[in-house]
Formats: C-alpha cells, sequence, structure tokens
C-alpha cells in the first residue's frame, strides 16, 4: 500500500528532490524506502508527476545523460517548487481516516529538509484542537444523539492527538533513523 | 482587598488571545524553577486574560504542574516573574501570598483537596469561614453551590462517603465560592471516568465562565482541554501558545 495519498504524492516528490537533485529512478528508489509500506510506487505514477510538476514550473531538468536506452533526465527542484513545499508542510491536515500517514510523510520530509518537525506536529495539534473546542461547544447547545455523535468524532481526534504526542516525543529518535538512510 | 487590575468581561471565545481588548489579569515570563539537579521550568510564559480559560498541555514530567504552582504563587520560581495587577507575585511576602490565595484564588487538584474530617458542605464553606464569614451565613452558601453543582444530597456527608466525581463537584464548589478571579485546576479529572470527568469540567468552566473567573486548566487530556478557550503546551519546561497556529 502506498501511504502518500495522490495528492501530495506532488509535493513528496519535491521535498525528496529538495534534499539532492535526482533522477525519476532514484526518487522512486527514495519514495519507496521512506514511504510506500505495501506496494512500490509505479514508474507511471512517477513520470507522470514529474511532467506535472515540470509543466507547472516546480521541478526542471538539471541535465541529461544519453544511455544505451532513452536519455536520463535529472531533475531539480525550482523555487516555487520549494515554496510549494513549505506551503503543504505548514498547512494542517484535514482530520480524517490515514492521516497519520499523511502526517508522517510530512515529519520525515521536515527532518530530511532541515525544517522544525516539531511545528509541523504543532500546527497540527492547534489544528485538531480547534476542531475539538467547535464539536464540545455544538456537543453542549445539543441534544443526547447530538453528544453522541460529536463524542464519536471526539474520541477520534482525540486518538490523532496522542499519536501526535508520541511522534512529538520520539523526534530525536526518528531524526537519527531518518538522517542515517 | 484592593486589586490594580479592572474586572473585565470575558473575551469572545471565537477570538482567541484577546490581547487588544484588554490588559491580562496574570502574567508569568521567563519562569526559571528546579527541584535538585531537575530542570522543572527552563522558559515559560503565560499570559491569563480575564475571564478566559487556558488548558496548559504537555506530556508527564513536562512542568505543566510547576508552571500553575508558579503562576498561582504556591512555588517562588528561580528566575523570572509572575504579575498580578500591580503585584509580582515572586517578591510578595508569604502572608500576603496567603491571603491573596485565599481571596483571589480559587483552588483544583486530581484529589486530596477536601478535610476528610468536615462534612461536604463544611468543606465548601471553609475558605468562606476563614475570612471571617459566620458559619450560618458560610453554610447557606455553601449549599447554594453544592445546589448549583448537582451534589446538595452529599451536603451531609464526609468526603470519604463520597463517590470520585461527587467529591470532585463538592471540590469545585469550594474552589469558587468566594468569587475568585483566578482558578488553578490541576488535573482536575485525572482520577475520575470519562463520564464522571466530563460531568466535572464541563461544570467547574460554564460556573467559573458564570462568575467571569479566569481558569488555569492543567491536563493531559485533549476532550477536557477542548472546554477551554485556547491551550498552551510545555515542552521540556518551556511553553509554546497555540493559539495563533490553526
Amino acid at each position: 500500500m502506498c501511504i502518500v495519498s495522490r495528492m501530495s504524492l506532488g509535493q513528496t516528490l519535491l521535498g525528496l528532490l529538495e534534499t539532492r537533485p535526482q533522477h525519476g529512478y532514484d526518487l522512486k528508489r527514495a519514495y519507496d524506502e521512506r514511504f510506500a509500506t505495501k506496494r512500490p510506487l509505479a514508474y507511471g505514477q512517477v513520470y507522470a508527476t514529474l511532467s506535472r510538476l515540470l509543466k507547472n514550473g516546480l521541478v526542471e531538468v538539471d541535465s541529461v545523460e544519453p544511455g544505451a536506452g532513452p536519455e536520463r533526465k535529472r531533475y531539480t527542484v525550482t523555487d516555487a517548487g520549494v515554496t510549494d513545499v513549505e506551503r503543504w508542510l505548514a498547512s494542517p491536515e484535514s482530520p480524517e481516516p490515514y492521516l497519520q500517514s499523511t502526517l508522517y510523510t510530512k515529519v520525515v520530509l521536515a527532518l530530511l529538509t532541515g525544517r522544525s518537525a516539531d511545528d509541523i506536529l504543532d500546527v497540527q495539534r492547534a489544528e485538531h484542537l480547534r476542531q475539538m473546542r467547535e464539536l464540545t461547544r455544538r456537543k453542549a447547545d445539543g441534544d443526547l444523539s447530538d453528544q453522541l455523535i460529536c463524542d464519536h468524532a471526539l474520541f477520534h481526534l482525540e486518538a490523532d492527538l496522542r499519536w501526535l504526542e508520541l511522534t512529538a516525543a520520539r523526534l530525536n529518535d526518528l531524526a537519527g533513523e531518518v538522517r542515517g538512510r | 482587598m484592593t486589586h490594580s487590575t479592572p474586572r473585565t468581561a470575558p473575551a469572545p471565545e471565537s477570538t482567541g488571545t484577546p490581547e487588544d481588548a484588554v490588559e491580562p489579569l496574570l502574567v508569568g515570563s521567563g519562569l526559571r524553577k528546579s527541584f535538585g539537579l531537575t530542570q522543572a521550568l527552563e522558559d515559560a510564559s503565560l499570559s491569563l486574560y480575564p475571564g478566559e480559560i487556558v488548558a496548559v498541555m504537555g506530556p508527564s514530567g513536562s512542568g505543566k504542574s510547576t508552571l500553575l504552582h508558579c503562576l498561582a504563587g504556591i512555588v517562588r520560581p528561580d528566575g523570572g516573574r509572575v504579575g498580578y495587577g500591580d503585584t509580582d507575585l515572586t517578591e510578595v511576602s508569604d502572608s500576603r501570598l496567603s491571603d491573596l490565595r485565599r481571596t483571589e484564588f480559587g483552588f483544583l487538584f486530581q484529589f486530596g483537596q477536601l478535610v476528610p474530617e468536615l462534612s461536604c458542605v463544611e468543606n465548601v464553606a471553609l475558605p468562606l469561614r476563614l475570612g471571617g464569614e459566620s458559619r450560618r451565613r458560610a453554610e447557606r452558601t455553601a449549599v447554594d453551590w453544592l445546589e448549583r453543582l448537582d451534589v446538595a444530597e452529599v451536603a451531609g456527608k464526609t468526603p470519604g462517603e463520597c463517590s470520585g466525581g461527587q467529591g470532585q463537584r463538592v471540590a469545585v464548589a469550594r474552589a469558587l465560592i468566594t468569587r475568585p478571579r483566578v482558578v488553578f485546576a490541576d488535573e482536575p479529572t485525572g482520577a475520575l471516568d470519562s463520564l464522571n470527568g466530563e460531568r466535572v469540567i464541563r461544570m467547574l468552566t460554564d460556573a467559573a465562565r458564570e462568575s467571569r473567573a479566569a481558569v488555569v486548566l492543567v491536563t493531559h487530556e485533549p476532550r477536557v482541554a477542548a472546554y477551554a478557550d485556547r491551550e498552551v503546551v510545555v515542552r521540556d519546561g518551556r511553553t509554546r501558545d497555540l493559539g495563533g497556529l490553526a
């Protein structure tokens, strides 16, 4: 299973390119190593995404190497691409099932690119708590069935927050692992 | 007791810290505290505005209870300042601190705060009695508070005869009976199950809002923190205000 949604695959590749310019093949390997839990990323997906990023000016071709087969292009991220990653990393995700997969990706990329992973977790924590406050207010005004529905959502948000807390406590270990690879 | 900070209506809940609206009631800044070799607070700051409820969150051992104790004048920090109006709580005498804690502050802890030999109504009336109120008047007010918190039936019982949830509601009544300007609550639901914890926190925050008391609420439970207006996180003795992040 691929843990990064299609929506964020582009930003994930941009983040990996920010660490160093890479060929499509290296990018796929780096991605599979860090983020693909079961099924590796298909080559077609990598090249389709790179071509979209190229078209949007978020990456550019750094060099072309001739080989026995087709030419090998090495890609590098542009300033606009870095800004795109920056914006994505700084925005909280909407709480949803498997949210932690996207958050995990963001945390790893932040550690790889020298950004603050604590900030990412805190932004998300603030967003979760904001939603929890809203649900708590709604619960206070509602009848029993509203209360039960809100409680269900509140317990799920709380579970996410516990994961955020645990991840924050393990950031140093994770940084060591991620940077040691 | 006179005080220079004006009593002001609670800040609107949705706008976060009402910095432009009013002066803070209580300001802890650059607080440092160590116990032996353990540095409990490194650089902690928190501003509390009149009528607002701030949750202080963080992992165990992060320094959140020490922060509450410094803000409440229970523990003197090694460095930094705690301003309450014109008073720096780190510099005033112990007797002045005791006066402040009795008249302006209310306290609510996880457990062990009620006097086991006294009945619940006597426990709730105690802060008023210590302030010189007659027994009759103090206990009449105490009964009103017990009714408001839906535990009038335990008025004549001792804390040991109450359930955990009832005991905490009695403690809420005792914390609020003097109409304090600030309530310091340290894990007030920590020893309760979900349903009773929910009931206690709802009653505490509702009663505090009605009385226009500000609350510093230390908790590790996000569902409890969600009753506050905003959160401050303590990590390794340092504070981080999450108010402006989401």
